[in-house]
């Protein structure tokens, strides 16, 4: 697919039309603005418009959801941007959110209930499945056929909202041999970047989380790690950079081993 | 002679019955501090679905499910819950025992040779109970199992956690001693009755229970060679002796766990019933602030008259600032150390502890109620608080909110919550979070990303994308 045909339309463009999406692709700060998210966006742009579903995302009238500000204590500043996004949200009438970072999901699921936000959200990962469920979404092994992957599960898609298999499934769909860590599902280990931690030095130790993590992911002798979140993506990027395995291990998106198999 | 029995089994009675009454008068009493204590937290309802609740309960409090994340202690475990659960139908008839005299009620009622396998089994649990204990000495003193030796565990915790397990041994023992000696004792009787030995001088008629009938039970019965030499009158008074310790114990045992960490034995159960339901991600609501953002979203109107309403404190400075099913976790806590274990940031080497965190709840909550009891009405607080004085901010800092200490904890006590309503105290009552949130904090507040883009450059990557240079 050329790029040029890549369509990303915005809420604003389709309801200027008069048109409302079946989605709204919840982009997230770090699909936004890191470089390395980018290129989840990327894939989820170019899967969206392959299976060609009516989706619309928000462009600058997104703004952060304010998880990190809630996590680190700052209950007012979580709710201003709360009841801002709320209010994009319900002039636009939204009903069905995808997004692809689990901190975004689990506050637009969990958390926007109570101030007044109602939608049904799901995280790119359920809404994969779905896509190829529902065959949308077709692809062979491609290059990933016969590889090793370990699926790093993130705490706010698994502990905190019971999300296990959806990703798992995605996977299996490669054609590659999925090989458990050591501590994974509901036991998984933290990458260290939630609860705000993202944002500041970590706390005096003898270790940082991440690298402890992929010390496990390491000795699980992937190919691949696959991540379904924009900490641990980055957090176990990091982790496998420490044990100079950056070569051997690539860390990839859900979404990126679609696009990947595909060759979209 | 008989005049004199009629006396001190008389005797006997009365002071049983004394020690009964006092138990449960100071029971009662523990009972009335520890709910007061727990009541010093704030609102929290519970209401709803009580059906859910209640599987729960049966499910993790009762049918130990959790316990089973890790097979082989929770098998021990196991052991020791069954142990105490039907062991105490045998106390039972020991209560009865004491009330009335009558010896060995229930072995009329049901026929010796039920009676005789009930015994057997209860024996057979007790002899699991006194072998887990053991093994549970040996992991926490000699191999040192590491959850056991963090910094929270030494002092009380350590001491309070081996005690335990000696007191259990002992009762044990007394329990095999008591049987083993009744065993001697009913075949003393049963000689007398059919006329083979008359110098033994045994009260057949409170002994003689299994007349005619073989009176072993099944693990005593190999301690019978060590007291098969002594007079009868030496096994009489070993056999009470026994039986008073052991009642006696079980009595101090049930006073002594409302001051430990095994009062999770009752409290297992309301704690599971009131578990928090919500996904674990989802963090409370605070309301004060909900209308706060709406006022100033224009959303409310201010309401003037509410302005000498008094200021609301943000988050958790104190156990009084906790809601109330977080100061009954920590009344309910175990000290088993599991979510600790699952700690990414105490595994890392962080000084925080989730299971300290619980401990100190409970240690501040006691210290509350202490005061309290000693000021009566002249009470006043002290100058001391949870936050500060007992957890350390960079204690709540480390926590990355990731719920494996929620999902670790075999009775479902929540240690996130208190941190995070401790960091919200920090965060906003405080304004004292470190430098790098205040950054963050900024950017989300100014520019919508925790980052320090512009909000007009959010959608710069569609552009990258539709030209393809990316
Ligand atoms: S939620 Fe916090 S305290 Fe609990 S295990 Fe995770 S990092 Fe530790
Ligand atoms: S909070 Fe739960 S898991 Fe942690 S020490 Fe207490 S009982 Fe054990």
């Amino acid at each position: 697919m050329s790029e040029e045909t890549l369509k990303i339309p915005t809420m604003a463009e389709l309801s200027a039309e008069g048109k409302s999406p079946e989605i709204l692709f919840w982009v997230g700060c770090a699909g936004s603005y890191d470089d390395r998210y980018k290129a989840v966006t990327r894939a989820m742009i170019r899967i969206l418009n392959k299976a060609n579903i009516n989706f619309a995302v928000l462009g600058t009238e997104e703004s952060c959801t304010g998880d990190p500000a809630r996590r680190a204590g700052d209950e007012f500043t979580f709710q201003m941007q709360a009841a801002m996004n709320i209010e994009v949200l319900n002039n636009y009438n939204i009903k069905n959110i995808v997004t692809a970072c689990p901190h975004c999901f689990n506050t637009l699921k969990n958390e926007y209930p109570e101030l007044g936000g109602n939608y049904d959200v799901i995280h790119h990962s359920q809404y994969l499945q779905k896509l190829i469920n529902e065959g949308k979404v077709k692809f062979g092994g491609g290059e990933f056929k016969g590889k090793r992957i370990t699926y790093h599960d993130s705490c706010y898609l698994g502990r905190a909202n019971d999300i296990y298999e959806a990703p798992r499934e995605v996977l299996e769909k490669l054609d590659a041999e999925l090989v458990e860590m050591k501590r994974c599902k509901s036991k998984g280990l933290c990458c260290g970047a939630g609860g705000a931690q993202m944002f500041k030095d970590a706390e005096k130790g003898k270790k940082e989380v991440n690298i402890e993590r992929a010390e496990e992911a390491v000795a699980a002798r992937p190919d691949y790690v696959a991540v379904g979140c924009p900490f641990c993506m980055t957090m176990m990027g990091d982790g496998i950079k420490h044990f100079n395995k950056e070569k051997e291990i690539k860390v990839l998106d859900l979404s990126e081993f679609i696009v990947g198999a595909q060759d979209l | 002679m008989k005049q004199l029995e009629i006396f001190t089994s008389l005797f006997q009675i009365m002071f049983f019955v004394t020690a009964l009454l006092v138990t449960a008068g100071v029971i009662f009493m523990r009972y009335k501090y520890i709910r007061r204590n727990i009541e010093l937290g704030k609102e929290w309802k519970a209401a709803h679905n009580p059906s859910e609740r209640l599987k729960l309960m049966i499910l993790i409090a009762f049918g130990q499910k959790k316990m089973f994340a890790r097979p082989f202690v929770g098998l021990m475990h196991l052991v020791i819950y069954a142990g105490f659960l039907l062991i105490n139908i045998e106390v039972l008839e020991i209560v009865i025992d004491g009330i009335t005299g009558q010896h060995r009620i229930f072995a009329p009622l049901l026929g010796s040779t039920v009676y005789q396998i009930l015994i057997g089994f209860f024996e057979l649990l007790a002899f699991g109970v006194l072998a887990t204990c053991v093994i549970f000495l040996i992991r926490r003193n000699v191999v040192k199992v590491e959850r056991f030796d963090k910094p929270e565990m030494k002092g009380w915790a350590h001491l309070d956690a081996n005690l335990i397990l000696v007191f259990e041994i002992i009762l044990m023992f007394f329990l095999f001693t008591m049987n083993a000696t009744d065993s001697i004792l009913q075949m003393r009787a049963m000689d007398l009755a059919n006329g083979i030995d008359v110098i033994n001088n045994v009260d057949a008629a409170h002994y003689g229970v299994f007349e005619n009938n073989p009176v072993r039970f099944l693990v005593s019965q190999t301690l019978i060679p060590l007291y098969d030499g002594l007079t009868t009158t030496q096994l009489v008074l070993l056999e009470r002796g026994a039986w008073w310790f052991h009642i006696m114990g079980i009595l101090g045992f049930a006073i002594y766990v409302t001051y430990s960490k095994h009062l999770h034995i009752f409290l297992a159960f309301p704690n599971v019933y009131f578990t928090r339901l919500k996904p674990t991600g989802e963090m409370n609501n605070m309301d004060s602030i909900t209308k706060e953002v709406q006022i100033t979203m224009g959303t409310l109107e201010s309401d003037a008259n509410a302005a000498d309403d008094e200021i609301p404190s943000f988050g958790a400075k104190d156990v009084t600032d906790l809601t109330w099913r977080n100061i009954l976790d920590a009344y309910t806590c175990t000290q088993c150390g599991r979510c600790t274990d699952v700690c990414p940031a105490n595994m890392t080497g962080k000084k925080l502890s989730p299971r300290k965190i619980v401990m100190n709840v409970r240690q501040r909550a006691d210290e509350i109620g202490e005061r309290m009891d000693e000021m009566g009405e002249y009470y006043k607080p002290d100058d001391k608080m949870l936050y500060g004085d007992y957890v350390t901010k960079e204690e709540l800092m480390a926590c990355t909110s990731c719920n494996a200490c929620v999902d670790a904890c075999p009775v479902n006590i929540n240690p996130l919550e208190p941190i995070l309503e401790m960091r919200r105290y920090v965060a906003m009552e405080e304004a004292d979070v470190p430098d790098a949130w205040k950054a963050m904090l900024t950017n989300v507040g100014n520019n919508g990303a925790p980052w320090a883009f512009a909000p007009t450059e959010r959608f710069k990557w569609a552009d990258e994308l539709k030209n393809g240079n990316q």
